[in-house]
């Protein structure tokens, strides 16, 4: 086989696979985000530290993210809206996903690029209408891909990036979900 | 050799009434028995198989002893100590041939179905009549879930199809019957050592196939066009809806792909052989239809659905089975038929040995092969 370089570390992937089908208790990780309001619908989050493996773990640096709506909304704009934050989300874990297969299938990627489009009836989140939901009506992705393989072979790429995606799964599927207050 | 019921057991009383074979009587060959009919393409009924184990067991002069429930098998220090319902019995080696279908399995999220909605499984179904008027959710896109829909559509009921990954397949490829290329292009020779990924392998779902003597295909664009309306894979239960995956387009393309590189292969197959001549031109086939909105909710208890079908994969049942030799997941830890316990051994599971073991035709290289090495270990001890 001849050596793709997608920057992937395959094996290690691989070889948590072998490791974790023995030691279920590992495979348990616990993702945290801790948010701050800022004022009007401006808030801060920041991510950090998360679990797994056994123990706490570190992330290299803390990541700040600010969430905002946008001027059309009568905010201050000083960040991206909540539900935009789920694209970016559903992009990178697809496109990680894309990385992580073609590597393991021996396809050099040159360029991996995505759009995505969320439609959005906002009539939900207003209250105006109760048959209209509040998140997505719909998800569209839209993936350009440069790479050493035929059509059919990145089709299926992309198909199995969706397979074991977990923000696809967060997103398709439901999830119990419990809020309260401290 | 103890068998529960009657021969061919399982064939007589665990199948629904329009139940066919999926393979073509030519592939229905056991050592020394092999179709004779009028119809070698055509698809045996349940009565047929039956025949036919029948007619095996009387050829191969098999000593059954039927009406003999296995209840206990355990380990002793030369072999093994087996309770039945007709008395104990001593020996040196166990072959559990009792097969990987043996209980239907149904999801748990079935216990938060609402109460007045009917719930089947494929043991309990025999034909649409049984049912109670009204619309039917058919949960699993195997042979057995595309089968079912089919079949309670054409009875006049609205059927939903909740479908998760599966294995699609045209019935007639090129003029031959698809299990006709499985069989001569080698697909199902692929042995067990072999196959990348032998857990997935071996849990496959079984192919979108039926037995009929127009030899239709009946994939999900065909249930499709017979008014069954698809949606995803069935998620959970809240508050008495059902929440269906958004991911149906997803399982479709995984689908269509596999479909279409199992063709190409095919027709690579076919073109270094140089048969084309023999066959009609290559085919591909339309991709699966979307639905223009795939349902992501129904309501349980608003009347539109009167009856679940889990549809939804067999297991088998090692209960009786006393020797430490059971995944966590209830698999049987094997290696090609020989089990991790000396004298012990199997056969007639997926993908025991090779793709093939998975059907009738399947049998008789495993059989050879494990009684092989169960004959070695029966020599072995009587040498010691």
């Amino acid at each position: 086989m001849t050596t793709v370089a997608n920057g992937v570390n395959v094996q290690a992937l691989l070889d948590a696979r072998e490791v974790l089908k023995g030691a279920p208790e590992a495979a348990q990780f616990v993702w945290r985000a801790s948010s701050k309001w800022q004022n009007g619908v401006h808030s801060t989050s920041t991510v950090k530290e998360f679990y797994g493996l056994g123990a706490e773990q570190t992330h290299r640096n803390e990541a700040v993210f600010d969430a905002d709506h946008p001027e059309v909304f009568a905010a201050e704009d000083n960040g991206i809206t909540p539900i935009e934050y789920l694209l970016v989300g559903l992009a990178s874990c697809l496109t990680a996903g894309v990385a992580s297969v073609a590597q393991n299938r021996g396809i050099q990627l040159r360029s991996v690029e995505a759009t995505l489009e969320g439609k959005h009836d906002i009539r939900g989140i207003l209250g105006v209408d109760a048959d209209v939901r509040n998140g997505f009506t719909d998800i569209k992705v839209t993936f350009n891909i440069d790479a050493d393989a035929s059509k059919q072979d990145i089709e299926a790429l992309v198909a199995q990036s969706q397979k074991r995606s977990a923000v696809f799964d967060a997103l398709t599927n439901p999830t119990d979900v419990t809020v309260e207050v401290a | 050799m103890l068998e529960r019921g009657e021969v061919a057991n399982s064939w007589r009383r665990e199948r629904w009434d329009s139940f066919r074979l999926l393979t073509p009587n030519w592939q229905s060959r056991l050592p020394g028995l092999h179709y004779e009919g009028p119809d070698p393409d055509g698809y045996m009924t349940m009565g047929e198989v039956t025949e036919f184990i029948e007619r095996f067991a009387k050829l191969s002069r098999a000593p059954v002893r039927t009406g003999t429930n296995v209840t206990s098998v355990r380990r002793t220090d030369d072999g093994y100590h087996v309770t039945t319902s007709q008395g104990e019995i001593g020996c040196r080696a166990v072959v559990v041939a009792s097969g990987a279908c043996n209980r239907p399995a149904v999801p748990p999220l079935s216990e938060a179905v609402p109460p007045d909605v009917e719930q089947l499984t494929p043991f309990d179904y025999r034909e649409p009549g049984q049912l109670p008027d009204g619309g039917v959710l058919v949960v699993g896109a195997s042979a057995t879930g595309v089968q079912l829909a089919a079949e309670l559509r054409r009875s006049g009921r609205p059927v939903i199809l909740s479908v998760g990954e599966h294995v699609r397949l045209p019935r007639i490829y090129r003029g031959r019957d698809v299990l006709w290329w499985m069989d001569a292009s080698g697909v199902w020779d692929q042995r067990y050592d072999e196959v990348d990924d032998l857990t997935r392998a071996r849990r496959l779902p079984s192919p979108q196939l039926v037995g009929t003597p127009e030899r239709t295909t009946l994939d999900l664009n065909a249930l499709t066009s017979l008014g069954v309306e698809l949606v995803g894979r069935w998620a959970a239960v809240r508050d008495g809806r059902a929440l269906f995956s958004g991911g149906l387009r997803n399982v479709f393309a995984l689908a269509d792909l596999k479909l279409e590189r199992l063709l190409d292969a095919f027709d690579e197959w076919a073109r270094t052989r140089g048969v084309d001549a023999e066959l009609g031109p290559p085919e591909r086939f339309a991709p699966t239809r979307v639905p223009s909105s795939a349902r992501l909710q129904l309501d349980l208890r608003g009347g539109e659905i009167r009856t679940i079908v889990w549809a939804t994969g067999f297991r088998p049942d090692y209960t009786w089975l006393d020797v430490p030799v059971v995944d966590e997941k209830g698999r049987l830890r094997h290696d090609g038929g020989v089990v991790d316990s000396p004298g012990l051994y199997a056969l007639g599971l997926p993908v025991l040995r090779r793709r093939r073991s998975t059907f009738i035709n399947g049998i008789e290289d495993d059989a050879r092969e494990v009684i092989g090495h169960l004959a070695r270990h029966v020599a072995v001890r009587r040498g010691s």
